[in-house]
């Protein structure tokens, strides 16, 4: 895979022309978010802070990171939201998230549940409502577990969500009914959401059930959301290499699967951001380790796999682990050469996500595109800089606001799966242990960095780089196609995926090559109102 | 508890309302999550950029009020898309803390705190009283109530359509321009959210109905108010009947033969002008295909669901050709929802079942007792067509399961002749699956 790096041109004039347009004090605030790369050098850029009013941002909320995105990929638990309507109508299966129930497995992905509250409501709280809710929940599907998602309202008005959890599930007896406060305005983004629902999720949920795995290598998936399929594809790899997943957090799990979680012996983070906080409350109580994986891009998930036969040093896993990547890579290398004479060296941007803008790097590496400029719309700092960063990072009040549980070493199951020692040669051999570098040092140098990148700032880079591919969510999507520029969906993957993995690979590759070379784009205009001769239509008359 | 609504939220249809206004942009006074949620969502469906600014709330902001977000918002918005309009919509939140928002805005208009040349107007629409189809009608009252100036009586018509697509508000420009009768559709978004590709950049879309035409509603001749399940507290028409004795006719919405007729005379009526042979021509077209496809769908059974205006209008169009709409329901629950229904089913063959405020499960269950041979209603009616085997035709808002949901006609004798094309073909289509020798001649 290599190739000599193309020199990228410096951005810095069209930095400085962006923020000309803004008023001082926004252009200041903005200044620190956008950072022209030096992957030698440690840069600090601005991220996880608030948006400005009025500067349309592509940003959710709280509950969205809560509700869609943490918890709406399991299937068997109802997420009930308390609040008027359109908070759960929004976020009823624009996910994409998939899930394989079985012939008789329970699935309520499908339905969207809310309390829809009314003016009296509003007035007189929403407690008794709720409480009614969760017994028609109950009466009518049996659910092993009910979470309660708070919304801005429902906050305001001073309901207690988690007051009526308790007293519901006493009541109701074979049902876990927990609660979130994940009301929208209590952070800057879904990020707050994220970690709120790992919070809870803790809490009321890991560590129920101590049944030991039955396979030999035990692992969790953590922040892996099977958009698209992705899990399924990361799934059946780690089936034909003989590794059981006891759990994944949360794509096509169940609660079930979340109770056993601490009984595997090792976490593999995919999506940092969202579930971080998951691996370590883990690691600090039970004693199980966490490194950082990536399952986007084929070398990348040859190296996941390599890594979690590193960890287990076993000689017969990492043998059968190099026959499966053996079988898979030639197909994946046949695919990229095909489609690389056509790719290579076109330009991609990304924004997007918490991890995906760094991961998605991966595949248009393998294809020769280069990623010119990108930026997430929710991470924190460790998300660009590295995890080395999280000391130096300041705690601000919305931070503050998004309760940090005290975590202990659970007195009868901890147990240290991997001794500290055996750790750090891991480290020493490559592997991220407890760590993630960030996406800053694997860019290419003079690329732009721009984190919650606003309307005008995209429109502007687009004018600058043009871009071959804009990588981005729906609400991007049709105002980047305007220009001329495809856009594919990496919150959703349009309807396509999976992208994960061998398979999901090739799936990329191919459908990069489709949008980035078909034809449409240069019929935008119509050839008798083009500049461009050659394509303009040569009538001529003919005489009868 | 609601299981699968059947309704949006109030701010989602006052946004689309403010995109069809020139140069106007939607501000929603809240968190910012219900803005990206209603973007998210109505850009779905519309398949075009749509954005919708937010005050962006936080906790202290949600406890002290959001005066400050608010005035930091209109400003930044107002840089960065010189806008003519600001339409501020409140959001749950901001009503929930009792947030006086129009108090707001006279006061900071009143301190020259707001820039001059934008106008700035409120519209409140808390979803916990209401749908977004509430929402819809009460932005297009609230413009009404707010921009409007009387002035010299004008040749020109008012009409307030409901929540409809792109091409049916272009049939609405088509259909006064054939009365050579200039026209005030509020609100317009044909091109806004049906635009074309860009030679350049476009911050606000181009398009929509203009402010200056909206001023001027009060001088009209007359109004055409179309969504007969209305009452006078929601509706913009009889706003402009009380301020400024502009008639308004309130109509159903016009599809099928009969409401259309009742449309385009109205208009006939009002401008003392003929009806175009054009019009005439298609209504005789669609009559004689309704005789050719009698056979085909009499005795018929239909479930319809959505927004309270389009059910009615296709429960009338449906009597009309002997399918009977054994279940009409929405998800919003306007009181005179029901007589609307019976107002249009006179003619219908069979009990039907009128519901309001019902979700996809009570829906579900009607349908399975009912057992209709065809579904018509909006996306979120797949899961059940596709469990009880029943096609689903798509109509209305929201489709975001297949494209071209803004080209769709619902209006007029054009419209009316492609929904019955379909809903024959769709029911032929099934006896000819269906059948156990199959057949290849109707
Ligand atoms: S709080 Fe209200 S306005 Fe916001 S999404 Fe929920 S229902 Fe809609
Ligand atoms: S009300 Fe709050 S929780 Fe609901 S969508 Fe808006 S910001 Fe999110």
């Amino acid at each position: 895979m290599i190739r000599p790096e193309k020199i990228l041109p410096n951005p810095s004039k069209v930095k400085e022309a962006i923020l000309a347009k803004y008023p001082a004090k926004i252009a200041r605030k903005r200044e620190k978010s956008m950072v022209v790369n030096d992957p030698k050098l440690d840069q600090e850029i601005q991220s996880n802070v608030r948006t400005i009013p009025g500067i349309i941002t592509q940003r959710g909320c709280t509950y969205a990171g809560c509700k869609g995105v943490v918890l709406g990929p399991t299937r068997d638990i109802i997420n009930l939201v308390h609040g008027p309507i359109g908070c759960s109508f929004y976020a009823w299966l624009t996910r994409r998230n998939q899930t394989d129930p079985g012939p008789d497995g329970d699935n309520f992905m499908n339905y969207c549940f809310s309390t829809d509250m009314q003016d009296d409501n509003i007035v007189f709280g929403g407690e008794k409502k709720l409480k009614q809710a969760i017994q028609e929940a109950y009466d009518i599907f049996h659910p092993k577990a009910i979470g309660v998602f708070s919304t801005c309202p429902v906050g305001l008005i001073g309901d207690d969500v988690h007051a009526v959890s308790r007293e519901m599930k006493e009541k109701l007896g074979d049902c876990n009914v927990f609660g979130f406060s994940c009301e929208g305005y209590k952070g800057v983004s879904q990020s707050a959401g994220h970690h709120i629902a790992n919070n809870q999720l803790f809490k009321h949920v890991v560590g129920l059930n101590d049944e030991k795995p039955t396979g030999k290598y035990n692992i969790n998936l953590l922040g892996e959301y099977n958009i698209g399929g992705d899990g399924f594809e990361i799934d059946r790899l780690f089936k034909a290499c003989g590794i059981n997943v006891v759990c994944t957090f949360s794509g096509n799990s169940t609660i079930g699967a979340f109770e056993k979680s601490h009984t595997a012996d090792l976490n593999l983070v995919m999506c940092h951001r969202s579930i971080n906080y998951m691996a370590e409350m883990m690691k600090t109580k039970f004693g199980i380790p966490w490194i950082k994986i990536n399952f986007i891009g084929a070398m990348a998930t040859a190296k996941a796999l390599r890594k979690v036969g590193e960890y287990f040093g076993d000689k017969k896993l990492k043998d059968r682990i190099e026959q499966v990547i053996s079988l898979e890579m030639p197909e994946v290398l046949k695919a990229q050469e095909d489609v690389k004479s056509r790719t290579a060296g076109k330009l991609a941007m990304l924004f997007v996500g918490g991890s995906r803008a760094h991961h998605y790097q991966e595949l248009f590496k393998e294809i020769g595109m280069d990623v010119v400029s990108a930026g997430y719309e929710f991470a924190h700092r460790d998300d660009y800089e590295g995890r080395k960063v999280i000391p130096t990072i300041k705690v601000d009040a919305d931070s503050r606001n998004i309760e940090e549980l005290t975590i202990e070493k659970d007195p009868e199951r901890y147990n240290l799966r991997a001794s500290v020692e055996k750790m750090e040669k891991l480290k020493k051999k490559g592997l991220e242990v407890s760590d993630y570098v960030g996406m800053m040092s694997d860019m290419q140098d003079q690329s732009l960095i721009v984190d919650d990148i606003t309307h005008w700032e995209s429109d502007k880079l687009i004018e600058y780089y043009k871009p071959d591919i804009f990588c981005a969510g729906i609400k991007e999507k049709y105002v980047v196609q305007k220009t001329g520029i495809p856009l594919k969906q990496l919150h959703s993957y349009d309807s396509g995926g999976p992208y994960a993995g061998f398979k999901g690979a090739i799936n990329f590759y191919k459908e990069i090559d489709q949008m980035t070379n078909t034809k449409i784009w240069k019929k935008l205009k119509a050839p008798w109102l083009s500049s461009n001769k050659e394509s303009s239509i040569n009538a001529e008359y003919v005489s009868a | 508890m609601q299981t699968n609504p059947c309704k949006l939220c109030a701010p989602l249809g006052a946004s689309l309302v403010l995109r069809g206004i020139d140069g106007s942009m939607p501000f929603l006074h809240g968190s910012q999550g219900c803005a990206t949620y209603i973007r998210r969502y109505m850009i779905s469906h519309f398949r075009e950029p749509l954005d919708i600014a937010s005050s962006s709330f936080h906790e202290e902001t949600a406890i002290f009020g959001g005066r400050q977000e608010l005035l930091e918002g209109i400003h930044n918005v107002y840089k960065q898309y010189s806008p003519k309009l600001i339409g501020i919509v409140s959001t749950c939140l901001a009503e929930t803390i009792g947030e006086d928002t129009q108090a707001l805005i006279s006061q900071m208009k009143a301190n020259n705190e707001l820039p001059e040349d934008v106008e700035v107007i409120f519209i409140s629409a808390p979803s916990y009283a209401g749908s977004h189809s509430d929402g819809f009608r009460q932005a297009t009252k609230a413009l009404v109530e707010q921009l409007c100036i009387k002035g010299e009586t004008k040749q020109q018509i008012n009409i307030l359509p409901a929540f409809l697509s792109t091409e049916d508000l272009r049939y609405l420009r088509e259909v006064a321009d054939s009365f050579n009768m200039p026209a005030v559709i509020l609100p317009d978004y044909s091109s806004t959210l049906d635009g074309e590709i860009w030679d350049s950049y476009q911050i606000l879309p181009k398009g929509g109905e203009k402010l200056e035409s909206i001023a001027s509603m009060g001088s009209s001749l007359a109004t055409i108010e179309l969504g007969s399940a209305l009452d006078n507290s929601l509706s913009a028409g009889s706003a402009l009947e009380e301020r400024y004795f502009v008639p308004n006719y309130r109509m159903a919405l016009p599809i099928g033969v009969k409401a259309t007729d009742r449309f385009l005379d109205s208009i006939a009526k009002i401008t003392k002008n003929p009806i175009s042979t054009k019009y005439s021509r298609q209504r005789g077209r669609l009559i004689d295909s309704y005789a050719d496809a009698h056979k085909y769908i009499s005795g018929k059974k239909a479930a319809i669901f959505g927004d309270e205006d389009m059910v009615v209008g296709l429960a009338g169009f449906l009597s009309e050709i002997g399918i009977t709409p054994v279940l009409c329901a929405s998800g919003s629950m306007r009181s005179n929802f029901g007589e609307a229904v019976s107002e249009v089913v006179k003619d219908a063959k069979g009990p039907i079942v009128i519901k309001g405020n019902v979700d996809f499960i009570d829906i579900e269950e009607d349908i399975r007792m009912l057992k209709p041979d065809i579904l018509i209603g909006n996306s979120k009616g797949y899961a059940m067509s596709r469990r009880l085997n029943i096609p689903l035709l798509r109509v209305g808002f929201p489709i975001h399961d297949r494209i071209g949901a803004q080209r769709i006609l619902h209006i007029g004798y054009q419209g009316t002749q492609q929904l019955f094309d379909q809903i024959v073909n769709i029911i032929l289509e099934r006896s000819q699956k269906d059948s156990s020798v199959g057949y290849t001649y109707i």
